[in-house]
């Protein structure tokens, strides 16, 4: 799934595009707690957040997350931004709760980091 | 894969606790070296994993910490010391979900309880040293093919 699929599913706007065309994500994880991220994370998956602070950014360049959507239109701050372009990592905002980014995004096809 | 060089690569990082802000670039830098040596990407993620898991531990617990690595054609070894508070009860400590952390750690995302499980989970082999007031040190090594 592209960015652009992921734009239009999820009615996100893009805070921090990616000039990497070939970027797809094969699979997604929901989570606020890092650890679990890191725990349950495959590589070139998306990460569906309410967390914006910067080690978020840390957290997915580590897991090797390809992209990251943040929940219920919440703004990251200037620093994670900035993070977000320096480890080329795009960020999505989208005004849906983690569930229903989740269900929607699950609905299309696009499975679980785990598939279970 | 083999390395892009034979000979032992060391180096390392001190470790600010409470300095959020800078949290885990250090795993980030030895990523990067990882990367640049050409080691296998599944290689790499594991000893990221693992090194940010206990770079972290340090940043949350401790007043600060060394963060040392050690890397040979055979293994990536990677060693943090800490000023910490140490830990009580290992055994305790070593079950997945068992946490200690503050409220606002875990508002911040960290304290779920699966760090040292999942430093152990991508090690392969795991030591954790700990004296209470004193401090912990943890040993990680992941062999390479």
């Amino acid at each position: 799934m592209t960015i652009k699929e992921l734009e239009n599913i999820l009615q996100a706007k893009i805070v921090v595009d990616s000039d990497n065309l070939d970027l797809n994500i094969d699979s997604a994880c929901s989570a606020d707690m890092m650890s679990s991220v890191l725990y349950y994370h495959t590589a070139n998956s998306l990460l569906i957040t309410s967390l914006t602070q910067p080690h978020v950014i840390r957290t997915a360049e580590i897991a090797g997350i390809s992209i990251i959507v943040f929940v219920l239109d919440k703004q990251p701050e200037q620093t994670t931004i900035d993070l977000a372009k320096e480890k080329k990592i795009p960020i999505l905002v989208t005004p849906y709760c983690m569930y229903t980014a989740s269900g929607k995004l699950f609905e299309t096809g696009l499975p679980g980091c785990l598939n279970k | 894969m083999p390395l892009n060089t034979d000979k032992t690569i060391e180096g390392s990082f001190q470790l600010i606790g409470g300095d959020f802000s800078i949290a885990g670039e250090s795993s980030a830098q030895l990523k990067k070296i990882l990367t640049d040596l050409g080691v296998a990407e599944d290689i790499i993620r594991r000893a990221s994993i693992a090194t940010f898991e206990a770079e972290m531990n340090v940043i949350i617990y401790a007043a600060a910490g060394t963060l040392s690595y050690t890397i040979t054609p055979q293994q990536i070894r990677i060693v943090l010391v800490d000023m910490g508070p140490g830990i009580k009860d290992i055994e305790q400590a070593m079950k997945e979900g068992f946490s200690t952390a503050p409220d606002w750690v875990r508002e911040m995302g960290w304290g779920a309880g699966m760090g040292l499980p999942n430093m152990k989970k991508n090690s392969d082999e795991f030591n954790l040293d700990s004296v209470v007031g004193e401090g912990t040190t943890v040993e990680m090594a992941i062999n390479l093919p």
